[in-house]
């Protein structure tokens, strides 16, 4: 006898969810984790990013909060870490005004020190402008020095960086939109295989302050742990002053990245 | 009229099915030297052409607007071994054409991959066709779902007698706006249904965020109503009739009432309705196409393989199929049939797998999932990226239960192979 499928129960809702807390160790503190415009622009895997820095603040007996910020929301206060993602154009034309709306507010907090992650079409967005093939100029929020322009051109593979600051970072590119860095930040590193912010410089992503900007899906931060970490030390210092770290079980991401970095591009 | 590219291209039909050879070879030749035999050919057939397309399920639904047709009489050419482009149609005709170029046939059902289909279209403007969904699938090789829905957008466009779209798909759905030619029917789902069927905007949405307001839904043709464990109701003319399936899988399910609307729209003759009693009957009879959720029997007990490739795809696999009481393995594949990037398991949830854990984990990125399920809280057997040792391990550590094997495709390919070895599996063409 075949067996069946049984009945589809109906579930709430559609939205991802963090798994349940099972830890009884009293926490060592709350970080509030914001994701920027997680209905418009999350794709390619963002919601890993923010369920990577919320398990692993866990895993660092810390306690998350995670929070987003659509389109016409208020914006929430006390913010300890952004995390941001990419989107189709069709999103990024939905997004466009409410940002520029929130100029000021994430300007302060990227000059105070706040730590975020921003990829791909937010990435774009959080610099000067991006010009599109046609010649339109979408305006950026300027938090960041950097222009993008789009291409004919999609970008796309595997991804293998080089960062002083994190090592090999991993990861997937997929866009047409064209970046070039100005004087006003540095490149998260040079790329080992694939391209990058642009098919000519070698570079990819952006470093100002404590925000990195990059290209990369795969998700991100899952086989980059060392970023990941990056952004919750740097959230809890500002936030407690000092953070002790616990002891993630990182052996399969460190497997993961062997076998990712030896698939083709 | 005699044309000399029809006995060239079988001629190299047979000689490279003698050596061996694909099927797109002898497509080539007959396009290359007679550009008009594709469209010449299909023109000639008394209900014209429909074109299947979408992202997810074209396989399994063109089976069963096939058999549907048959059902009602009708003699159906399709392009049944999956070539699913322009060139392997031109190579199925070729095969199916006497040597004057004509085609026994009444209507043509074609499985076109979104891309391809745009080319055919230009070629051969279809009478019918069927657009399915647009999901997050192969973007690396496409670029955007909005681009995706754009190729279905051009299908619809050159259309010349009706088009069924999905009422549910909202990229789908609003293809109707662009049209002023074609007439157009839906395929829909009951409300209580909806949820099992996350479309990646609703899919992406954190908890608690508001999904953005429905438009006013259109009438549907054939909307589902409900699925049972061995049966499911459809409505269609005002009244709900229950019928028994074969078919495994809601999202299976949902593309019989898509099956249903465009056989009923092609099955009309001389104004009358078509037979749904009939159409009924035979919709109950198909069984799923080649790995999309079909059983084997291995140590007495089934073996279930999933198709999984997108992040839909693989949710709908996980709610359709629950974890209770069967021994699990993933199988994840990065090959280029694959697509490169495992960015979509970031976006499936795998709470379901946390009561029973996985037993093995296989494939090229067998440690991103590792890494995904890790990130998941579900506890993990034991990982191996080799498919025949990591499926070794699998089976005979769970002699005893039902077992289920979620796969992208290529794993699923080495899967079958492996399976072969000890129990029988469907050969494919
Ligand atoms: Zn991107």
């Amino acid at each position: 006898m075949t067996p069946r499928p049984e009945e589809n129960a109906n579930t709430a809702s559609y939205g991802h969810e963090l798994p349940p807390e099972d830890s009884a160790a009293p926490s060592k503190g709350t970080i509030r984790v914001l994701q920027l415009y997680p209905r418009d622009m999350n794709i390619y895997g963002d919601w890993g990013n923010a369920l990577v820095l919320a398990q692993r603040l866990r895993w660092h007996g810390y306690t998350p909060e995670l929070l987003e910020y659509n389109v016409g929301d208020e914006f929430p206060a006390d913010v300890d870490l952004i995390v941001g993602g990419g989107g189709q154009d069709s999103g990024q034309l939905v997004i466009q005004d409410d940002l520029l709306s929130r100029e000021s507010v994430l300007k302060d907090l990227a000059e105070d020190g706040t730590p975020m992650l921003v990829i791909c079409g937010l990435y774009q967005l959080f610099g000067k402008f991006f010009k599109t093939r046609t010649g339109s100029v979408i305006p950026g929020i300027g938090i960041l020095d950097v222009e993008t322009h789009g291409t004919d051109e999609r970008l796309i593979g595997n991804v293998a960086v080089s960062s002083s600051e994190f090592g090999t970072v991993l990861g997937y590119e997929n866009h047409s939109g064209q970046t070039t860095l100005g004087p006003g930040v540095s490149p998260l590193g040079t790329t080992a295989k694939g391209t990058g912010n642009n098919s000519n410089d070698g570079q990819e992503g952006a470093r100002y302050r404590n925000i990195v900007a990059s290209y990369l899906h795969g998700s991100l931060l899952p086989k980059n742990p060392a970023l990941a970490d990056f952004l919750i030390k740097t959230a809890v210092d500002r936030k407690y002053g000092s953070f002790s770290p616990g002891a993630p079980d990182d052996s399969y991401a460190d497997l993961a990245r062997k076998h990712a970095g030896r698939r083709p591009r | 009229m005699f044309y000399f590219s029809i006995p060239l291209g079988k001629l190299v039909r047979r000689v490279s099915r003698l050596r061996g050879g694909g099927s797109a070879l002898p497509g080539l030749v007959v396009e290359k030297i007679d550009p008009g035999f594709m469209r010449r050919t299909l023109s000639t057939l008394p209900h014209g052409v429909a074109v299947v397309s979408g992202t997810n399920g074209k396989t399994t639904t063109t089976k069963m607007v096939v058999e549907l047709l048959e059902s009602q009489g009708l003699k159906v050419f399709t392009n049944r071994t999956g070539s699913n482009f322009t060139r392997g149609v031109a190579a199925a005709l070729l095969g199916e054409v006497d040597w004057r170029g004509r085609l026994d046939a009444d209507v043509a059902i074609l499985e076109l991959d979104e891309a391809h289909a745009v080319h055919f279209v230009h070629q051969v403007p279809p009478r019918y066709s069927l657009l399915l969904n647009v999901l997050r699938d192969q973007l690396d090789r496409f670029g955007e779902i909005d681009k995706t829905a754009q190729l279905l957008q051009h299908i619809a466009a050159k259309t010349t007698g009706t088009v069924v779209l999905n009422r549910e798909d909202p990229r789908v759905a609003r293809i109707a706006e662009t049209l002023n030619g074609p007439d157009v029917l839906y395929f829909g789902l009951d409300d209580s249904l909806l949820s099992t069927f996350p479309n990646d905007d609703e899919m992406r949405a954190a908890p608690g965020s508001p999904v953005p307001p429905a438009p006013a839904k259109p009438h549907a043709d054939v909307v589902l109503r409900r699925v049972g464990a061995a049966d499911a109701d459809f409505e269609y003319d005002g009244v709900t009739a229950t019928t028994p399936m074969l078919l495994r899988g809601v999202y299976n399910i949902f593309n019989a009432a898509a099956a249903l609307t465009l056989a009923r729209a092609i099955a009309v003759r001389d104004g009358q309705v078509a037979d749904n009693d009939g159409l009924l009957k035979a919709l109950a009879q198909v069984a799923p196409a080649f790995g999309r959720g079909e059983s084997l029997v291995v140590d007495g007990l089934p073996l279930d393989l999933v198709l999984v490739k997108n992040p839909s795809g693989f949710r709908l696999g996980l709610k359709s199929f629950p974890a209770a009481g069967y021994a699990t393995m993933i199988a994840i594949n990065d090959n280029y049939a694959d697509g490169r990037d495992m960015s979509w398991l970031w976006d499936v949830e795998f709470d379901t797998l946390r009561d029973g854990g996985v037993d093995q984990l296989t494939g090229s990125r067998a440690y991103d999932m590792a890494l995904r399920l890790q990130y998941d809280d579900v506890v993990i057997g034991g990982v191996n990226t080799e498919i025949p040792a990591a499926l070794a391990t699998f089976i005979s550590g769970a002699r005893d239960k039902p077992k289920r094997i979620f796969c992208t495709y290529t794993a699923m390919l080495a899967i079958r192979r492996e399976l072969a070895k000890i129990t029988t599996v469907e050969v494919v063409s």
